[in-house]
Order: C-alpha cells, then structure tokens, then sequence
C-alpha cells in the first residue's frame, strides 16, 4: 500500500494543500488499517482535520462556492 | 424535462481495495479535468458506516456552439459536490453527485453503487445512474444531449481512472473489467426524478 504519494491533489484554498496532504495521509491509513478491518478503535486523524477544516471552509466562504443547503445524498434518500 | 442514464458493469477486483483507491483516484493521468479535490465532512456513525462529503473543481470545457452562447462560462471552474457513504457490514459504497453551480445551463446528478458480492469476492458490481437536466429555455435538448456525451465520456475516464489508482495501489495486473450490456438512456418522465437544483 502506497501511503504519502509525492504527485497529490491541490486544495480548492491556496493555502491549505499541505494540511490537505497531512489528512489525507492520515486518512487512508486509517481507513485501510482500521476501518476496513473493523476496527473501531477511535480516529487518529481529528485533530489535523479540524486544522484542515479551518483552512478550507474559510477558502470556500472568500470564493463563495454554494455548498450550503446541499443535502446529504440528495432529496431521495430512499432510492433501492 | 431531463434525460435519465443508467450503466452496470463488473470490476474484477475485490470490494475493500476498490475502497482504498476510491479515496486516491487523484491525481491520475484521465483526470487533468480535475483541479483541486477537499473533504468537506467526515463521520463515523453509531453502526459503522463512514459518511463523507467531498469538493472538487473541474474544468468546464464546452463545445464550441455553447461558448458562443454562453461566453461567461468560458474562464470559470464547475464545483461538484460529492456525498457518500460506505457500508462495510453491507459492502457497498453509494455515491452521490451533483454540480453546485452553472445548474440552470445544466445539472448532473449521479449515483453510483459499488457493491462487493460475497459469493464471488474477487468481483465487485457497480451500477451507475445520472439524471441531466438543463433549465435554459429554447436549448435544454442540445444542452442535454451534450451533457449526457460528457457525463458518459467522463464515465469512462472516471473508470480508467480508478484502475488506475488500483494498479497502483496494488502492484498487480490491471483489474479487467466487464463492460455491463445494461446501457440505457432515456428521456426522463415529465412529474418525476427531476433533481434539486441549487441556484
């Protein structure tokens, strides 16, 4: 399993790439590691994440990108 | 007023390292396209299922006639939100997709379900529906017809993608894949399935 891959997304906030990359790196270790194992052990990744979310909910508000009001999984939630 | 698509196909690789490379398909060479990708939102819920929210921008590339007609669209990016939840009890994960912005030249809602079968576990079933509407008066039928060329072309670079990502992820021979016969679109019926648009 390839972790840490040197080419790697941009986030949508100039700034906030390398806290983007510290997540991510975070995540899928968890996510294959733990998660997938059945593992419910608690998330390692919190707190880089909230450092994450500060970044790039503050890039979305300056471009005013219209994710608020977005429904989790759309309006039919009960689709087969 | 809308067309409807709907495709299944198989992916001859196991439910759990599809999971894997779901979450880093990106960057790959199918997907220049795509500029920039954020999780917005993550939680684990009481019976272990991982919801998530992700944000990605995309180029915006149309064809000729409709950068004629729409020329603001010419220099801005689309943002797309992508909502999912992963089942590992169940092994499915289903998506859901949708642009937030340019929706009334065109809205794209997709959902897609992976599912690992377990009497054949090398084997992972993918069954993939979209409903494209547009709301610009005198050329939704164009504007459909393109967005459903699209959406299937970014459908297979989206595919070719994610096996990337799995060969890479699990240096072995590439996953073959079985192209589901099911490929159906169809006008959709005037009272139902319209999607939400977010203007």
């Amino acid at each position: 399993m390839l972790f840490g891959q040197s080419d790697h997304m941009n986030s949508v906030g100039e700034g906030c790439t390398d806290l983007k990359r510290e997540y991510d790196q975070c995540f899928n270790r968890w996510f294959a590691e733990k998660f997938l194992k059945g593992d419910r052990s608690g998330d390692p990744c919190t707190e880089m994440f909230k450092k994450y979310q500060h970044c790039v909910q503050k890039a979305i508000k300056e471009k005013d990108i219209p994710i608020d009001g977005v429904e989790f999984m759309g309006p039919n939630k009960d689709k087969p | 007023m809308g067309r409807y698509f709907c495709n299944e196909s198989e992916l001859n690789c196991a439910w759990d390292r599809i999971l894997s490379a779901f979450w880093q398909r990106y960057p790959n060479p199918f997907s220049t396209h795509v500029l920039t990708e954020d999780v917005l939102f993550r939680e684990v819920t009481p019976d272990n299922c991982l919801l998530s929210r992700r944000l990605f921008t995309k180029t915006n590339l149309l064809p000729r006639w409709a950068e004629r007609v729409f020329p603001s669209h010419l220099n801005r990016s689309v943002y797309i939100v992508e909502d999912s939840v992963v089942d590992p009890k169940a092994h499915t994960l289903t998506t859901h997709t949708l642009n937030v912005n340019h929706t009334r030249f065109m809205t794209v809602v997709e959902r897609c379900v992976f599912h690992g079968v377990e009497e054949r576990p090398s084997w992972t079933q993918i069954r993939r529906e979209a409903w494209i509407t547009s709301g610009v008066f005198g050329l939704s039928r164009p504007i459909q017809k393109f967005g459903l060329a699209r959406f299937k072309s970014n459908q297979v670079k989206s595919m070719k993608g994610l096996e990337y990502a799995l060969s890479k992820l699990h240096s072995e021979s590439q996953p073959s894949r079985i192209h589901g016969d099911q490929d159906q679109d169809s006008p959709l019926p005037p009272a139902t399935q319209k999607p939400q648009e977010y203007s």
